[in-house]
């Protein structure tokens, strides 16, 4: 882990592996979302609004997914003191805030033709509008923290603390009676027909490559900042 | 209830929140690194 702590050679690795994952990433999600626009049958109780699958899935777990990986490299940040890691989490928390507001709002399209209703306070979504707004506190954290100019430990404690939600939402489910339904892939199995569960795959492969991509994209943009920055002082002193 | 406005609008909604998400993090990885290179390159 600490090969990478060096800005210069994570750079080295970051320059080509952005392109790659973020073609790749964007081949796959559009073949998914095409794939599950045209070439699934319709499902016999949700009818074709069942293709949202394909767009609120990967973004749910995304928003998940991003908010643990703030966690993970905030403690990295804390505990092992890795210098990318805190830039790292930074660069992750615009990317899961869209991802966790996109889970909402076609999570809410989706609700209207199969519950009736928009929204509905239940456990399940409100713990992932929580998860929105535990996003936009990090946000406002780790900026008011660097334009201080410390190395954001706040916003570090914030990200370990909020991963307490993500097994919130996962078990909402199952804690509380919701009108979202029980979780139809866990580790025993699936519950989804083989004709959904392929382009869900892939679709979610795909988007969490580019969300790979973007997340290097920022990373690449607070490294290059930081250099501005140093620079500028140099000259300033001089 | 038509089933098509609503697929339409969760894909749209989607591809909006890519569309500004890579065009804000590309301008901005673009920017930063154009100028740091000219700023290194200045004696």
């Amino acid at each position: 882990m600490h090969r990478f702590a060096n800005p210069a050679r994570f750079l080295r690795l970051a320059r080509p592996l952005t392109p790659a994952l973020f073609w790749l990433g964007l081949l796959l999600a559009l073949g998914a979302c095409l794939w599950g626009l045209f070439a699934v049958p319709t499902e016999r109780l949700m009818g074709d609004t069942v293709k949202i699958i394909f767009v609120h899935v990967p973004s749910a777990w995304l928003g998940m997914g991003g908010w643990m990986g703030i966690a993970i490299a905030s403690l990295v940040q804390l505990v092992w003191r890795h210098p990318l890691a805190g830039i790292a989490a930074r660069a992750i928390a615009v990317p899961g805030a869209t991802f966790a507001a996109i889970c909402l709002m076609t999570g809410s399209i989706w609700g209207r033709p199969t519950w009736g209703t928009w929204w509905v306070w239940d456990g399940r979504l409100t713990s992932m509008l929580v998860l929105f707004f535990l996003y936009l506190g990090y946000i406002a954290l780790a900026n008011a923290s660097s334009e201080k100019g410390d190395t954001s430990r706040v916003a570090a404690v914030f990200g370990i603390i909020g991963a307490v939600n993500i097994p919130i939402i996962n078990r909402s489910v199952i804690w509380w009676e919701s009108q979202h339904q029980k979780a139809s892939i866990t580790l025993g199995g699936s519950s989804i027909d083989g004709a959904y569960l392929a382009p869900l795959f892939v679709a979610v492969a795909g988007f969490s490559l580019l969300f790979g991509a973007l997340v290097l994209m920022r990373m690449r943009a607070a490294l290059a900042e930081m250099r501005i920055d140093a620079r500028m002082r140099r000259m300033a002193d001089d | 209830m038509p089933h098509l406005p609503f697929i339409i609008a969760a894909f749209s909604v989607t591809g909006v929140g890519m569309l500004w998400l890579t065009v804000s993090s590309y301008l901005a990885m673009r920017r930063s690194e154009a100028l740091a290179d000219d700023l290194r390159q200045q004696p």
